[in-house]
This record gives structure tokens, C-alpha cells and sequence, in this order.
């Protein structure tokens, strides 16, 4: 099944509201480094996820997911918490 | 039109949202029993909320036309003292033959561990054994790939359960492909802030088509809406898809796959 839309009406009926959405990106980058800057693993996740959106291929949505998800395969050895942080510790998949 | 939330935790919700759900066409909802937000102290706890799910919640929402169904389990956020949660799992076969139970849900990992998963494995064995329907919890944020993996594995380890008697939910777009290749059913959760919005939800109809994929609000306590089923299907015709797609992705497939459940019956 595909879009039943022109990719002209895609981007009439979609580029405004993901444009904001841009610039809140880039204004949330701005307020990092005016807050001194972040040597955070997620931030990190973060910047390598935005490599994703300029690259050119396809299924973009699909590798940002995964560069923020744990890549590893076995159980880990106890929950210890119940919440998720958005992105993995040791680095993406 | 009419629609199906096929899972929403009505109990963090007002009635008001019954109210507003069924002006929306909304004709019935599914509640898996899951995590309320604080960890319950006894066994006996969850009893009481298995009661809730199916005295209560069945007679609040008939009061505006909708056909209320649940599932029943320990969810995965209370599994990780597994004795605890056996004592849940004994709980459970006596609440299956109630009317508008149709299976054991929701199942599933939440950080992937090694005790989640021994209790995660004992409840498909005790779906098995009970010839029920499975509705399946997937992790959230970075867990989410590892632990569709975890879960799949899972299943097939036991023998017994034909996937296509299991919904897999909470699927995004590096999970979905993974969960209908392996003949299982998919749901795509509409959440504001986490899992999918319904633009997305759309792109992954367009993507993978209608076969066995249904959407949810999963609207709980936490930041979510449980108007996000219709706010899809407009979304969907604001594109210009097909009244019967639509249909069949938020009234048909949820129709089909819980009518596996003899206690599913919209005309009863």
C-alpha cells in the first residue's frame, strides 16, 4: 500500500508542523550548550541519530529507533529499575 | 463509524472518557491488566483488580454502549520478585472463564531481565495450558528492540502457541517488520510523547499494509489519549485512504483477532 498523496501534498500538508519541529530541536541544542554543555551518553545517542536525518537513505525512522536502542541479546541480570532513559548506555545498535 | 480501542487502562480513566469515546463510535475496548503506576503489596491486590476488570469496568462502560473486554496477568513491572508474582499466577486461571475475559495480557518484558523473563515464559505455558490468547507487553525506549527479540524467542521456545493467536503491542517502525514476519499480530500504540503518533501509524500502514496490525490509545494515568484511535482513523482520511482501510485497520482486525476468544461477541 502506498501514500495516497502527490509529494507535493506531502509537504503542503506537513512541512510547517515538522519545520517547528526543527527548530525546537535546534532550539533544545542551543539551551544545552547555554546551560554549559552535556557530556551525557544520550545526548551523545542524540547527536548520532541527527547523522541519520541528513544521510540520504531510506528507512530513517526505522535507524534513529535503533541507534538509541540497546544492542546486546542477553537478559540482563536484574531490573533494578522500572524506567528507560531513551538511550543506551554502552551506544546504539 | 465505528471503532475498537483494543487496549486501554479505563481504570486511570473519567467517565467522561467513555462518554467522549462512544460519540466517537467507539463500540468496545479491551483492558489489559498492567502496572498502576506504584507496586501492589500483596497478592491480594491484584486480586481485587482482576475484580475490578471484571465486575466494575464491564457495567461502567455499557453505560454508554461500549463492549468492555480484558486480560488478565501480572504485568512485567511486578515480575521481577518472582515469588511474588507466582503467587499472582495462581490467581489467574479463576478469573479466565469470566465473560469478558479473552486471554492473558499484558505479558511481556519491561528492562529485560532474567527474572522477567522466567515469569514472562510460566504465563505463556499457563496461556497454553488454558488454550488462551496472548497480548503482549513490549519494553519501552531503548529496550524495546532487544526485548521484541526476547519475547519472540520466548514464544517459540514454548511449542505450543500459533502465533497467530498473539498480539504483539506497542510495535514502532524497527520492530514491526520483525513481529508480522514471524506470523504474529502487531499493535502500534498512540502516545504523545513516546511510542507512535498517529502520522506514523499511518506511514506504517502504508508501509506494511493492513495484515494482522491493529492501533491503541493505551490511554493510562501517564501523559496519553484516549481519543488517539479516531484522531488516526482522520488522519488516515485526511490522506486520502479508503473508508474500508480504515475500517479494517481500527474495527475489523481487532474484531477478528479477539473473536479467536469465544467470550467475544459484539452481538451478545
Amino acid at each position: 500500500m502506498s501514500i495516497p498523496m502527490t509529494p507535493g501534498e506531502v509537504v503542503d500538508a506537513y512541512f510547517l508542523e515538522h519545520r517547528a519541529r526543527l527548530i525546537d530541536i535546534a532550539a533544545f541544542l542551543d539551551r544545552v550548550d547555554r546551560a554549559g554543555g552535556c557530556d551525557d551518553f544520550r545526548m551523545a545517542a542524540f547527536g548520532r541519530a541527527l547523522d541519520v536525518l541528513s544521510d540520504g537513505r531510506p528507512e530513517r525512522a526505522r535507524r534513529v529507533l535503533e541507534v538509541f536502542s540497546d544492542p546486546t541479546s542477553e537478559p540482563i541480570p536484574a531490573a533494578g529499575t522500572k524506567g528507560a532513559t531513551g538511550a543506551y548506555p554502552g551506544g546504539g545498535a | 463509524m465505528r471503532y475498537i480501542d483494543p487496549h486501554i487502562h479505563m481504570v486511570s480513566r473519567v467517565t467522561d472518557d467513555y462518554e467522549r469515546m462512544a460519540a466517537a463510535g467507539c463500540v468496545a475496548v479491551s483492558e489489559p491488566a498492567f502496572w498502576a503506576g506504584y507496586d501492589r503489596s500483596s497478592p491480594q491486590g491484584f486480586f481485587d483488580y482482576f475484580r475490578l476488570l471484571t465486575d466494575y469496568e464491564p457495567k461502567r462502560a455499557a453505560g454508554y454502549g461500549i463492549r468492555h473486554y480484558c486480560w488478565i496477568c501480572i504485568n512485567p513491572k511486578e515480575a521481577e520478585d518472582v515469588g511474588f508474582a507466582r503467587d499472582v499466577i495462581r490467581l489467574i486461571p479463576e478469573f479466565l472463564s469470566r465473560p469478558n475475559v479473552l486471554g492473558i495480557g499484558e505479558i511481556g518484558l519491561n528492562k529485560n531481565s532474567r527474572n522477567e523473563l522466567t515469569i514472562l515464559e510460566e504465563q505463556i505455558a499457563l496461556a497454553a495450558e488454558h488454550d488462551q490468547l496472548i497480548l503482549v507487553h513490549t519494553p519501552h525506549l531503548e529496550d524495546k528492540l532487544k526485548g521484541t527479540r526476547l519475547i519472540i524467542d520466548a514464544i517459540r521456545r514454548n511449542g505450543a502457541i500459533d502465533p497467530g493467536r498473539v498480539l504483539i503491542d506497542h510495535v514502532e517502525e524497527h520492530t514491526v517488520k520483525v513481529v508480522l514476519d514471524a506470523g504474529f499480530w502487531a499493535g502500534m500504540t498512540l502516545y504523545p510523547q513516546t511510542k507512535c503518533t498517529p502520522q506514523r501509524a499511518a506511514d506504517i500502514i502504508e508501509m506494511y499494509g493492513t495484515e494482522r496490525l491493529w492501533v491503541n490509545s493505551a490511554g493510562d494515568w501517564g501523559p496519553s489519549d484516549p481519543m488517539s484511535v479516531p484522531k488516526c482513523r482522520l488522519e488516515m482520511a485526511r490522506r486520502g485512504h479508503a473508508p474500508g482501510t480504515i475500517e479494517r485497520i481500527t474495527f475489523g482486525n481487532p474484531f477478528a483477532f479477539m473473536s479467536q476468544s469465544p467470550h467475544f461477541d459484539l452481538d451478545a
